[in-house]
């Protein structure tokens, strides 16, 4: 068994991202896994722990798996952890390795969400004739979601969005129309984007709202997909070949946060926090800093939310997210391209498969194989997703120097 | 003896003897929560004593709600209150749901409303808040 402290990725995978009315979704993560491999040079033998996220499934896509896979005995766990279930694999094969008990890790994030509708609202009506009964933990007598406030996702971003207009002011409607129009003009570039088609301003400020100010293509589109990596520690990666070695992508940050207590987080998910946390963190733990990026690729389930991780992120001074945007650095040639891939909103937004297919991205960049949407001579990227309730991935990756 | 006709829609909303909010309070760090904690998330202490929340406060963010579950009527507006520092989620209610009716920084105060009615005649009260 081999040990070093330094993590890489050796091999990654993305399915492409949209609508597979005959693949399930143990087709589709096998298919990551077999790509991942496949990039990676190696095969299940090599692979010391499975890590496995898929939200809305049986809680066993592991073992389900490694039986389409190979079955090889090595521990296999089933993470879930909102959106951000797929960098939470991630990290959970990067500590089995960091820890010295493996040499290869594998994780993957799979899910199939084409035409799954509203994520997020619910509740039981009452039927008529019922006398009222108090349920849940506010004793409410009949669904609390719609009667007050929301529990809507693109309602609840929203007012994350809403709320950074209110306290720095500059954050309209139009604003966050021009981050989604960005997002959409970035994926003609991705032929593994669920929907690459450039949408004017116009076309996406006309479209259907669904919570002001979030119309439709400022939300992130459910569909199918998967995304897998192979992880690997520095001294076991000396061993392999040399094009192995100037492949892999180091991972100078993994960090995964959750929120801490604040004032109103009882009553809107703060996302703020914990995602600065985690950023600070990342930047310290890989000895870089946002201006060192040459890319972000940051959870915008929502053009709202797109806004507020600028800052969060520190990609601008504290405050300074509009006018950051307004700049043009958030443009792929600007001075610190944001979701390239074209985000979750024109990418989409396969839940388990977010935060492995975010860190895919910025991969294709440092290696120099994100073909016709390369970002030149790109050598340090951050990935960050984040999943409500709340938590948050943020990895840093670097070009190898091999 | 009478029975009561009206029930609050939430527990932590009180109709007597004004409509009110009543939060739990943490006797040690002063934090809020409209549900019930085993220890307080803020600093993990264990007593906590019911506190009454300002009727009036100030819209912090709202989205115009157009699809939701269903049984909600749409368009609504939900929205964070600031009520005198404790964050409140309500609808905005009694006001037309357009950015040109609702907007950051507006002042609300606590208004109740009907949202139903059993099969013993008890009728459900909810708050939202409307603008001051």
């Amino acid at each position: 068994m081999s040990r070093s402290d330094d993590i890489w990725i050796l091999g990654i995978h993305m399915t492409k991202f949209g609508k597979h009315p005959n693949l399930d979704v143990v087709d589709l993560g096998a298919e990551a896994i077999q790509g991942a491999l496949a990039d990676a040079g190696v095969t299940m033998a090599d692979i010391g722990i499975l890590a496995a996220g898929n939200l809305l499934g049986s809680g066993s896509i592991a073992q389900q798996l490694q039986k389409q896979v190979g079955q090889t005995g090595i521990p296999a766990y089933n993470v879930s952890n909102a959106c951000a279930t797929g960098a939470t694999a991630l990290r959970t094969a990067i500590m089995a390795v960091k820890a010295g008990e493996v040499d290869m890790g594998l994780a993957v994030g799979v899910e199939k969400l084409a035409g799954a509708g509203l994520l997020g609202a619910g509740g039981r009506a009452k039927a008529d004739n019922d006398e009222w009964e108090r349920n849940g933990r506010f004793g409410a007598v009949g669904p609390v979601d719609g009667r007050i406030g929301t529990e809507s996702m693109p309602g609840v971003f929203a007012q994350i969005g809403m709320e950074y207009g209110h306290k720095y002011g500059g954050a309209d409607f139009e604003l966050f129309a021009k981050i989604s129009e960005k997002n959409h003009a970035h994926s003609t570039l991705n032929p593994l984007a669920a929907y690459n088609k450039a949408m004017s301003l116009e076309q996406i400020m006309n479209d259907v709202m669904i919570a002001y100010p979030n119309t439709r293509p400022m939300c992130s589109a459910n569909c199918d997909g998967a995304a897998a990596a192979v992880v690997i520690n520095g001294e076991k990666l000396k061993t392999l070949s040399l094009e192995q070695q100037r492949r892999a992508v180091k991972v100078s940050a993994s960090i995964l946060t959750s929120d801490p207590w604040q004032e109103a987080c009882q009553v809107l998910p703060d996302v703020n926090t914990l995602t600065r946390s985690a950023a600070h963190q990342a930047y310290e733990q890989a000895g870089v800093g946002p201006q060192d990026l040459n890319l972000v690729e940051l959870h915008d389930c929502f053009a709202t939310a797109e806004l507020v991780h600028y800052d969060n992120l520190m990609l601008c001074e504290e405050g300074g997210a509009v006018d950051f945007f307004e700049s043009g650095a958030a443009h792929r040639d600007g001075r610190l391209p944001v979701n390239v891939s074209g985000g979750l909103q024109s990418k989409g937004h396969p839940i388990s498969a977010t935060g492995i297919a975010n860190i895919w991205e910025v991969c294709q960049h440092v290696r120099g194989e994100a073909g016709d949407r390369q970002i030149e001579g790109a050598k340090v990227g951050l990935a960050h997703v984040i999943g409500l309730a709340s938590a948050c991935g943020v990895h840093i990756l670097e070009r190898s120097a091999a | 003896m009478s029975t009561a006709t009206q029930i609050p829609f939430v527990e932590y909303l009180r109709l007597e003897p004004t409509p009110h909010l009543v939060a739990n309070e943490c006797t040690s760090c002063g934090a809020r929560y409209f549900d019930r904690r085993n220890a307080c998330a803020a600093c993990f202490a264990t007593d906590f004593t019911p506190v009454d929340i300002p009727t009036e406060g100030v819209v912090r963010s709202f989205s115009i709600i157009t699809f939701a579950a269903p049984g909600v009527e749409v368009p609504f507006v939900a929205a964070v209150i600031d009520c005198g520092g404790t964050s409140v989620r309500a609808n905005i209610i009694n006001c037309p749901p357009d950015p040109e009716h609702v907007s950051l920084g507006m002042n609300v105060r606590l208004a109740t409303t009907v949202v139903g009615t059993d099969s013993a005649g008890v009728e459900a009260v909810n708050y939202g808040f409307e603008p001051a």
